[in-house]
C-alpha cells in the first residue's frame, strides 16, 4: 500500500475507534448522572418524579430544622416564597448551613413528597447565592406578582 | 499617593504592551530592523512597570491601607502578615495582577532567555505575548482595577480575607497555576510565530518544547496542589470534585500533555506539524476558556468569586477574538503544510498519535461536561448539573486505555516496530502486571476494578524498568556510565510516566478501599472504623488571632496501642461571620487518618467524620514526581544548542 495512504488509514481508524469508545461511555454516562434542578413550586404542583435523582434548591424556612437527639438525622423546609418543601437528611449538613440562608439539596422524592438528600449544599460565602436559587426565586417572585394582579 | 502611582504604572504598563504587540509586527512586514529589536526593551519597561504596580499593592495590604477597596475587602489588621500578603491574589482583581504580573515574567524570560534565537523569531514571540499581555492588562483596567479608592469614606477596618483562603496552600496554589496556565502562552506564541513565518519546520517545536515542558511542570504541581488543599481545606476528604474550576484547570493540563508529547514528534520525525500548532493553540485558548469560567460566574463553583457580567462578556470577547484570529491565521497558513514522512501502524509516531487521539478526547468529555449544563440552560431545556459520576465513568476507562498505550510507546521504534518484536518484547511484563495487580487485589480484598487499575500502574512501571534497562546494558560500556548519557529529557519521561503509575495507585486505593463514617459523639464515645478506635474526649474552646474555635480532642488507638492525638477544629471567623471547618489528619505513605468536626449538636454532642484513607499520599506523589520530570526534560542539553536555522 501506498504509505501516504497507509498513514491516513492509521490516523483515521484509530481516531474513528477511540472516538466510538468515548461516545459510547459519554451516551451511557449522560443517562444516568444528569440531575435536574427544581423549585419548591415545581415539587408541590407534582411536576417533580418520584425516586429519581434530582436536585432541588431554596431558602431554609426558619424554625423548621428538627434534629434526632440520637443520630445525625435531620430535617428541614426548604421555600422559594410560594411553596414548601421538607427535607430529610442524614449525616453532617455544611458550615453554611443556616435558618434563612439558601441550600440545594440533591437527592430522591419519596410518595410523601418528601426529599431524601444524599447531599445538601450551602453556599459557598456570605455574598454569593447559587444562580438556580437566584433564578428559582426570581421566577416564584415574578409569578406571585402576576397572579396578585390577576386576582 | 501610592495606590494612584500604582495605577498609573498599570496603565503606563498598557502602552507599553501596545507597542509591544505592535511595533516588532510592523518591522517584521517592513523588514525594519530597529522596531524588531525594540522589542526586548519594551518587555523589559513593561515587565518593570507591572512589577511596581504588584509591589504596591502588596504593600497596601501589608500597611492595612483600607481606603482601597480591594484591600478593605480582602483583608483585615487582625491578619498574619503572611496571609496579607497572600490575601493580594485572593480576590479577583488581585489575582488577575498577578495573572498579569506572570504573564511579563514569562515575556521576558523569553527575551533573556532567548538571545540566541534568530532575532525576527524573537522578537514575534514577544510581540505575540505583548498582545496577550495588552488584552489581559485593559481587562484589568477597564473592569476590575484593584486600585479604586474608599475615599473619603475609608473605613477603619477591613472585611477579612475569606478564611477558606487563609491557608499554606493558597499562598503557593493559585500563583503556581497561573504559572501553568500562563506559560502556555509562550508556546502558543511559538506557534503562531510560525504561521507568520510560514515556517513551521522542526525548528519552532524544538524552541517551544522546554517552554511547554516547564509550563506543565508548574501547571502539574499547582493543580496537585490545589487537590491537596481540597483535601484537608474544605473538611470532607475528597480530593477531586469535578468541579467545573478544577476541570478549567484539568482541560489544558490534558491538551497540554497532548502538546508535550506532539511537540516532540514534531521536532524528532516532522510529523504532525499542522497538528502540532493547532494543539499549542487549542491549549492556551483552553487556558483563557477556564479563565473565562472562573471570572464570569456562569458556573457554579467553590472558586466563583462575585459574579459581574461585564467581566464575563469582555474575557468572551477576548477569547473570541483570540480563538478566531488564531484559527484564521492558521487556515490561512497551515494549508502550505505538507509532511512527507511516512510510518507504519506500530511505530513509534502511531502510538503518540493514539496518545494525541486519545488526550483530545478525554479533553472533549470533560468539557463536554464542563459546559453541558450551561447548553442544556441555553437552550432552555432546564437546570441540571452532571456530577462526578459522569466524569468517573467516563474518564476512568478512557485513561487506564491511555496509560496501556503510554507504557508501550517509549519501546517502540521510530517508524516502525516489527510486530512480532513487541510481541515478544511485551508478553513477559504483561504477565507479571496482571499476576502482580492480582496478587495485591486479591490480598486487600478488592474486586475487578483494582485488579485492572492496579495491573495498569505495574505495566507502567515494569515497561519503564524495563525499558531502561535495555537501554543501559546495550553497550560493553557498564551500567553506570551509560545511565549517565541518557538525556535528561529520556529520565524526564520516566520520572513522569512512573508518576502517573504512581497517582493511579493512590487514586484505586482511595476510590475503592477507603472507609468513611459520620456519627454523633459526645464526650467518652468511641467509634471504631477499618479496626482503628477512635475516642473522642470532648471539645476544648480557644482564641485565635482572628477567630475563636472549638476544638475537638480525638485520640486513635489500634489494637490498644496508640496511634495518634487529633485535633480538628471548628473555626468562627469574626469578621465575616464565617464558620470554617479545620480537618485534623494524621499522615502515612500508607494511610491517612482524617477527623472533622460537623456541627454542634447541643449537650456536648458533635458531628464526626471519620475517614481511612490507604494510600491518598500517592495521588499527590504522582503529582510531584511528573512535574519533576517535566522539570528535567526541560532541562536537557539539547535546548541549550539552539540551531541557527531560521524559521
Amino acid at each position: 500500500m501506498h504509505p501516504v495512504r497507509k498513514k491516513r488509514i492509521i490516523v483515521i481508524s484509530s481516531i474513528v475507534l477511540v472516538l466510538g469508545l468515548a461516545l459510547g461511555l459519554v451516551m451511557y454516562a449522560l443517562q444516568q448522572n444528569i440531575n435536574l434542578f427544581y423549585s419548591p413550586t415545581q415539587i408541590a404542583t407534582g411536576e417533580a418524579p418520584e425516586s429519581i435523582m434530582l436536585r432541588a434548591g431554596g431558602m431554609v424556612v426558619e424554625g423548621s430544622v428538627h434534629r434526632n437527639n440520637k443520630t445525625l438525622a435531620v430535617s428541614f423546609e426548604i421555600t422559594d416564597f410560594v411553596e414548601k418543601v421538607r427535607v430529610e437528611y442524614k449525616g453532617i449538613l455544611p458550615d453554611l448551613f443556616r435558618e434563612g440562608q439558601g441550600i440545594v439539596a440533591q437527592g430522591k422524592l419519596n410518595a410523601e413528597g418528601t426529599l431524601v438528600a444524599s447531599e445538601v449544599l450551602a453556599k459557598h460565602d456570605e455574598e454569593y447565592m447559587p444562580p438556580e436559587i437566584a433564578e428559582a426565586l426570581e421566577k416564584a417572585k415574578l409569578n406571585s406578582a402576576s397572579s396578585n394582579t390577576s386576582y | 499617593m501610592l495606590p494612584e502611582i500604582g495605577h498609573f504604572s498599570l496603565i503606563l504598563s498598557l502602552f507599553f504592551a501596545v507597542s509591544l504587540s505592535i511595533f516588532p509586527i510592523y518591522g517584521y512586514w517592513q523588514r525594519n530592523l530597529t522596531l524588531l529589536e525594540l522589542a526586548r526593551p519594551l518587555t523589559f519597561v513593561m515587565t518593570a512597570l507591572v512589577s511596581l504596580s504588584f509591589v504596591i499593592l502588596s504593600y497596601s495590604f501589608a500597611i492595612n491601607d483600607f481606603s482601597i477597596l480591594y484591600v478593605s475587602q480582602n483583608s483585615n489588621s487582625l491578619l498574619p502578615i503572611w496571609f496579607k500578603i497572600s490575601a493580594v491574589w485572593g480576590g479577583h482583581e488581585g489575582s488577575l495582577l498577578l495573572w498579569v504580573l506572570i504573564l511579563c515574567g514569562w515575556t521576558c524570560a523569553v527575551a533573556i532567555k532567548g538571545h540566541s534565537l534568530p532575532t525576527d523569531v524573537r522578537s514575534l514571540v514577544l510581540a505575540i505575548l505583548g498582545l496577550v499581555t495588552t488584552g489581559f492588562i485593559s481587562f484589568l483596567l477597564f473592569t476590575s482595577s484593584p486600585f479604586i479608592r474608599l475615599l473619603p469614606e475609608a473605613p477603619l477596618e477591613g472585611g477579612d480575607l475569606n478564611p477558606l483562603l487563609q491557608d499554606i496552600g493558597l499562598i503557593i496554589h493559585p500563583p503556581m497555576l497561573y504559572m501553568g496556565y500562563v506559560g502556555f502562552s509562550v508556546a502558543f506564541a511559538f506557534a503562531i510565530t510560525a504561521l507568520i513565518t510560514g515556517n513551521l519546520n522542526a525548528s519552532w517545536a524544538r524552541w517551544a518544547r522546554p517552554w511547554t515542558s516547564v509550563s506543565w511542570a508548574f501547571l502539574t504541581i499547582g493543580i496537585t496542589l490545589g487537590s491537596w488543599w481540597a483535601y484537608y481545606e474544605l473538611g470532607w476528604g475528597g480530593w477531586w470534585f469535578w468541579d467545573p474550576v478544577e476541570n478549567a484547570s484539568f482541560m489544558p493540563w490534558l491538551a497540554g500533555t497532548a502538546l508535550i508529547h506532539s511537540l516532540a514528534v514534531t521536532e524528532k520525525r516532522g510529523v504532525f506539524k499542522s497538528w502540532t500548532v493547532l494543539l499549542a493553540i487549542f491549549t492556551f485558548c483552553l487556558s483563557l476558556l477556564g479563565t473565562f469560567l472562573v471570572r464570569s460566574g456562569v458556573l457554579t463553583s467553590v472558586h466563583a468569586f462575585a459574579a459581574d457580567p461585564t467581566r464575563g462578556v469582555f474575557i468572551l470577547i477576548l477569547l473570541f477574538l483570540m480563538v478566531g484570529g488564531s484559527l484564521l491565521l492558521y487556515a490561512i497558513k497551515a494549508s502550505e503544510v505538507k509532511s512527507k514522512v511516512s510510518f507504519g501502524a506500530t511505530g513509534r509516531e502511531a502510538w503518540l498519535l493514539l496518545n494525541n487521539i486519545m488526550l483530545t478526547i478525554m479533553t472533549l468529555t470533560v468539557l463536554l461536561g464542563t459546559l453541558y449544563p450551561l447548553i442544556i440552560d441555553a437552550l432552555g431545556m432546564g437546570k441540571i448539573s452532571v456530577g462526578a459520576p459522569y466524569f468517573n465513568s467516563v474518564f476512568s476507562p478512557m485513561a487506564l486505555l491511555l496509560m496501556v498505550f503510554m507504557a508501550i510507546g517509549p519501546l517502540s521504534k521510530w517508524h516502525n516496530t516489527p510486530i512480532d518484536e513487541l510481541i515478544r518484547k511485551l508478553s513477559l511484563p504483561a504477565i507479571i502486571s496482571l499476576v502482580f495487580g492480582g496478587v495485591l487485589a486479591y490480598s486487600y480484598e478488592l474486586g475487578l476494578m483494582a485488579w485492572i487499575s492496579l495491573s495498569v500502574a505495574a505495566w507502567v512501571t515494569v515497561l519503564t524498568a524495563y525499558d531502561w534497562f535495555v537501554k543501559v546494558s546495550s553497550s560493553s560500556k557498564g551500567i553506570i556510565p551509560r545511565a549517565k548519557m541518557l538525556p535528561r529529557n529520556y529520565y524526564g519521561m520516566v520520572l513522569a510516566h512512573i508518576g502517573m503509575a504512581v497517582s493511579l495507585v493512590g487514586v484505586l486505593f482511595v476510590s475503592v478501599n477507603s472507609d468513611e463514617q459520620m456519627v454523633r459523639m459526645t464526650k467518652g464515645d468511641v467509634s471504631v472504623l477499618s479496626g482503628y478506635e477512635f475516642y473522642f474526649d470532648g471539645v476544648k474552646h480557644f482564641q485565635g488571632p482572628n477567630y475563636v474555635a472549638d476544638q475537638g480532642q480525638i485520640t486513635i488507638s489500634k489494637d490498644g496501642d496508640f496511634v495518634a492525638h487529633l485535633t480538628p477544629e471548628k473555626r468562627f471567623y469574626d469578621a465575616r461571620g464565617q464558620v470554617m471547618t479545620e480537618a485534623s489528619i494524621d499522615n502515612g505513605l500508607l494511610r491517612d487518618l482524617y477527623v472533622s468536626l460537623g456541627e454542634d449538636l447541643g449537650d456536648g454532642a458533635w458531628g464526626i467524620r471519620i475517614h481511612v484513607k490507604p494510600f491518598v499520599r500517592w495521588i499527590w506523589l504522582g503529582g510531584i514526581l511528573m512535574m519533576l520530570g517535566g522539570i528535567l526534560s526541560a532541562m536537557d542539553k539539547r535546548y541549550k544548542k539552539v540551531s541557527g536555522a531560521r524559521i
